[in-house]
This record gives C-alpha cells, structure tokens and sequence, in this order.
C-alpha cells in the first residue's frame, strides 16, 4: 500500500453549537477515486471543503499530501494550489473571458509565463471541448460548459488532488452527461478525486470506493462494488433504495 | 374596437382639449382672455373644466389608435390624474413667458458697467463683466495663462492611460492610483502656486472661481477613492485591530458635518501643530474633505463587496490565491462594477460640496459670486450669479453622471 495522499484523524467540526461533522477518520491514496454520497445536510460538501480548508475544521488533524492544514497561511496557499475544486455552482468569475479565468491562477500564484499559460489553458480547454468559446465572457456559456470551463480552471493548476462538489446538481439533465464525460475522461487519466455527488452512474462507472455519509458521520466505506451489491448498514439500503 | 358612439366623443373630447390649452396659451402669450363675458371665477377655470371633461370624453380601454392608447395608459387614467396633468401643462405654459422674457428679450448683455443695464429683465452683463473672477478668483490677471496650462497638462498626462499599450496596461491603475496623482499635484503646485522656475509666487488665498472648485473637487475625487476601498476592506478584514480601526474611522466622519470638519482644519488644526510646521490652508481644507469623503466611499464600496456572492471568494480561494490576489483580480473589479453608480453619487455630492470651503476663506466659484453681490457697485444682481453658477455645476455634474453611465455599459460583461 502506497502513502495515502490525504489522511484525516478524527476530526470534528461545529458550525456554532450544531456539529457538522463527528470523528471523520479517512485515507485516501493516491490515484484512488472516492465518490462521497448521502442525504442532504449530511456534511459531505462541508467534508470536502475542510480538505483546501474552505472550512476550519476544530478537533484532529487533516494532512494533505504531507502538509498538516493548520493556521499558518503560506501552508494553506500551497495546499491549495495543489488541490483543485469544482463547485455546484460553478464560480466562474464573470468579469473575465474564459482564457483568462484559466490562466489568471497559473500566472499570479505559479508565477508562469503568460504564453505559456495560454497554452496550458487552451490545451486544458480543449480536453473538455471548449476551447472554441476561449475568449467568450461566462455570462455567454451554457451551464454545462461552464462547469467544463471550471474543471479545466482548476486542472491548469496542474493539481495532485481534484474535489467535485455536486458538480452536477445545478445542471439540466441533458448537460449532466458532457460534464460526467469529463469528469471521467479525467478520472481514466489517473488523477486522485474525491466527488461529492448523486450520480450514481458515475459512481458505478468511475469510483474505487463509495462513502456514504449520514448526520456527520462515515456510515459506511467500500469498495464500490461491494457497496452497490450488499450494503451493510440499514441506513445505507434504505438511501439507496430511494436512489437507485 | 372603435364604435360610432366614441367617435363622436374623440372628437367632441379633442375639440374641448384644444380649446381649453388655446385658451391658457392666448391668456399667457397674449393677455388675452376671450371668455371675459362670464363670471370672473368661471372663467379663471374654464379651461380646467373644459380639459378636464375633453380627456373624460377621450378616456377609453383600448382603442387601436397607439397615441391615444398610450396617452389613455399612461396619464388619462383617472379624472384626478387628467386634472393633475392638465394643471402641470397650463403651469408649463404659464411660467414659459415671464421666464423667457426675464432671460432673454429683457435682458442686458452689451457694455460693460451697471448702467447698461436697464431693462426688467436680468441683467448678463454683470456675468461678463465678472467672468474672469469666477473663473480664476483673485489669481493676477496677467498670469492666468498658468492656471489654464497647468489644466490642460493634467488633463492630457490623465487622458495618456489611454494609449497605453497592451504591454503596459497591467501598470495602468499603479499609474492612475499613485504617479498620476503625485505629478498632477506637483503640476498644479509649480505652476499655479509659482515660486521656483522663475514664476512669480501666488498665494493659495488668490486662488478662487471655478479652477479653485475644479482643483479642490479633483484632488479629494482622485484620494478619497483608494483610501475609501482600504477602509472597506478594513471594515471586513477578520484582524480585530484592522476591522475596528476601519469602523470607528467611518463612523466618526459619517457621524460630524462637513462645515465642522473644514473649520477644524483650518482654526483648530493649526493650534495644534508646532509653530515652526506650516502647511498651507488648501492642502487641510482638500485633506479634510478627502478624509470625510473617503468614509463615504468606502461604506458604497462596501455595499459592492457584499453584493458578490460567497462562490466567488471560494473560487478564488481554492485557486491558492492569497488576500490580496483574490482581491485585486476577482473581488474589486466585480465590486467596484457593481459600485459606479454609487460611487457617482458620492462623487457628484462632492463636487457639489466644494462652496462649502468658502467658510474658511477660500473662494470657489459660488464663493465669488457671493464676493461679488456684495459689490456696493453691483448689488442686486445675485440671482443673475446663481443661475449661472448653477448652470456651470449642472454642466460639471451632468457630465460626471453621463461618464459613469458610460463606465457602467464599458464594463458590462455577464448575463
């Protein structure tokens, strides 16, 4: 077994006095794909934003690729860099084209050559099919495109890491499937993921392991085949039940 | 659709309208009252009731005519409204002879002494006679040229960000927000102040008219703003020290009144200072005003900070962007886009704050005009000077206003 990329030990996580998350102990390899899923309200959007510390977590430990996230602020801005999110809602920054919403990032905190962080981006753009709509405003874009905009945004920084947050819930149904495309044509390439999502298609298709997540706690951890075939917990079939 | 029965009405009803304002326009043009054979009150509101009954005959769902429609919609919806309407058209008409008569065919413009004015009407000559003093306040007349050239060199160094090119474009807001400002003062300072290069020395107390407005209005526009948006990042930095430095700023200049504010600077101010310090009365008064400006700015920049939603700092975040990063790339563009026509505000009131400086000495443009009226040589002729100081500022603001118009559709890119 290979070092795990990202290691959590007990951490615990109130929001006020309302506990969001309870003893989260995870292990993720690298390479691995995990796909986070449960009930609404169940904290794994909180999970994954703890991990590049969009979230202070209060109690135990994250270490992300042998960085323990702590207060220290160059650590988190390092971290970061090396952990790539996709939002819900995809948090494209409308004032810029889509080109630059892609090399804004690699020139200004990787310190990169503007040419050649065009051409990184362009590269990036055209693995997820836009790259003919390179110099369009968000504004312009059909939702499934800006979210393939967002995942090539965050693939130009070159990240060891990639987080999905329900990438695909803000979506219609018919633009669901180009941004899955992606996500898997990604996942084949070997990057290390760690999806929070409904699909379970995707899940099926992709995932290494299947979390399944309930009022701040790890239900259940298996591989995805085993998870889909017998679950263990009640909770877990009963989620399941209404999902599938 | 149109039936035979509201024709007639249209007719009848257009025929009463046209009467009534037929009648109001001879009676304001001509002092002609062709109803004078009835009753004095009647026929004072003939007119009304005529009108009034002509828009009640016209009024009517939908016609398929488009004026009529739209004129059915939009003001003849009720009998008060058609009263309220009918009253705002025959005032229009009545105040447009006395005015016109008042501004232009009574008035004096030629020669150039209290004498030439003779008739009932205002009386522009003293306008001209004064220009130059409005213009340039008490600064020598022979050395106006230095007033006009300074101007122009800031204003063409200010229009030089234009032809930047795209190399140097990133260097643009270094530029405008710290050398611009430096050389536009040492500009206005040597050129206008004198005192070196051979330039005979003006005192700032000569200054006046409308370059002291423009010179006071510029420099507090150019350094309120960026003081404005570090004191509205303050207010929401997370550091306690900084986040309550910001407030009580912002709190104690939103909270005293500008007259104050300039009083303090140029009597107490100085009280306090060491006797050996000197700083001229313009720089405290343009500091004071910049300072009570900034509070105000950086509460409307504030307003653009929160309007963003939290997605974008995220997004920003999770790039491995630091404070400043995310700030200067994604959040103050979005934001201060978001703030033009507040920050229009703020400026336009500015602008229009400038006479207030008058308290202390200094003479701005309604500054002289109030220096001037009381002329023993020229009394009585002050709302002659207040139209046309109003003029000159509704010209400055309506131009500040159009520009930010402009801004506001140049950096329209989303949805």
């Amino acid at each position: 077994m290979s070092q795990p990329i990202i290691k959590i030990d007990n951490m615990n996580k109130w929001f006020g006095d309302f506990q969001v998350l309870k003893d989260i102990n995870l292990e993720v390899e690298k390479n691995k794909k995990i796909v986070v899923c449960g009930p609404s309200g169940s904290g794994k959007s909180t999970l994954i934003r703890c991990i590049n510390r969009l979230e202070e977590h209060q109690k135990g430990t994250i270490v992300v690729d042998g960085n323990e996230l702590s207060e220290n602020t160059k650590n988190i801005e390092a971290i970061r860099a090396e952990v790539g999110m996709v939002f819900q809602q995809f948090n494209l920054f409308p004032h810029l084209s889509i080109l630059d919403n892609c090399t804004l990032a690699p020139i200004w905190v990787k310190k990169m050559p503007k040419k050649k962080a065009e051409e990184l981006a362009l590269d990036q753009l055209k693995k997820v099919q836009i790259d003919d709509q390179a110099h369009k405003f968000p504004g312009q874009l059909s939702g499934g495109q800006q979210q393939r905009c967002a995942i090539a945004r965050a693939l130009c920084m070159e990240p060891k890491i990639m987080l999905f947050d329900e990438p695909t819930s803000a979506l219609d149904p018919e633009m669901i499937k180009e941004v899955l495309d992606a996500m898997v044509t990604l996942a084949k390439a070997g990057m290390t993921m760690i999806v929070v999502t409904h699909e379970m298609g995707f899940a099926k298709e992709v995932a290494d392991e299947v979390i399944f997540m309930d009022e701040g706690m790890i239900v259940e951890r298996a591989e995805t085949k085993e998870f889909f075939a017998n679950p263990k917990s009640d909770r877990t079939k009963l989620f399941l039940s209404q999902i599938l | 659709m149109i039936s035979k029965n509201f024709t007639t009405n249209l007719y009848l009803g257009s025929f009463l309208i046209l009467i009534s304002l037929i009648d109001v326009t001879l009676n304001s043009f001509f002092k002609l009252n062709f109803t004078n054979f009835l009753p004095g009150s009647i026929s004072f509101f003939l007119p009304l009731i005529l009108g009034t009954i002509g828009l009640y005959l016209i009024r009517s769902d939908y016609t398929g005519l488009k004026q009529l429609d739209i004129l059915n919609k939009n003001v003849n919806t009720s009998n008060f409204n058609a009263v309220l309407t009918l009253l705002i058209i025959f005032l229009i008409i009545k105040a447009i002879p006395p005015s016109m008569s008042w501004m232009i065919l009574d008035a004096n413009i030629s020669g150039d002494s209290r004498e030439a004015c003779t008739g009932t009407g205002a009386c522009w000559t003293y306008i001209k006679v004064w220009f130059k003093r409005f213009m340039y306040g008490m600064y020598p007349n022979e050395l106006h040229w230095r007033i006009n050239a300074a101007f122009i060199l800031v204003i063409v160094l200010g229009m030089a960000g234009l032809l930047a090119t795209e190399k140097l474009k990133k260097y643009l807001a270094l530029y405008y927000v710290i050398i611009y400002p430096i050389i536009a003062f040492l500009i206005i300072y040597y050129l206008i102040s004198g005192g070196a290069f051979g330039l005979e020395w003006v005192e700032t107390g000569a200054w006046g008219g409308l370059s002291l407005t423009f010179i006071v209005s510029f420099f507090c526009l150019i350094f309120c703003f960026p003081l404005g948006m570090i004191f509205a990042l303050g207010r929401r930095s997370s550091l306690p020290t900084v986040r309550y430095i910001s407030i009580g700023y912002i709190e104690f200049w939103r909270g005293v009144p500008l007259i104050t504010v300039l009083f303090m600077s140029s009597v107490m101010f100085p009280m306090f200072l060491p006797e050996d310090f000197f700083m001229d009365k313009l720089v405290r008064v343009i500091i004071a005003i910049t300072l009570f400006e900034a509070a105000y700015c950086a509460e409307v920049i504030r307003g653009g900070l929160q309007a963003l939603p939290r997605g974008q700092y995220d997004a920003a975040k999770s790039l491995g962007m630091g404070y400043w990063k995310m700030h200067i790339f994604v959040i103050l563009p979005q934001a201060l886009k978001l703030v033009i026509p507040g920050i229009a505000n703020t400026f336009l009131a500015l602008v229009k704050d400038t006479p207030l400086i008058f308290v202390v000495g200094l003479a701005e443009i309604a500054g002289m005009l109030a220096l001037a009226k009381t002329n023993p040589e020229w009394l009585g002729f002050a709302m002659e000077g207040y139209i046309f100081a109003s003029i000159i500022f509704w010209i400055i603001c309506y131009a500040m206003s159009k520009y930010s118009y402009n801004l506001e559709a140049k950096y329209k890119t989303e949805r």
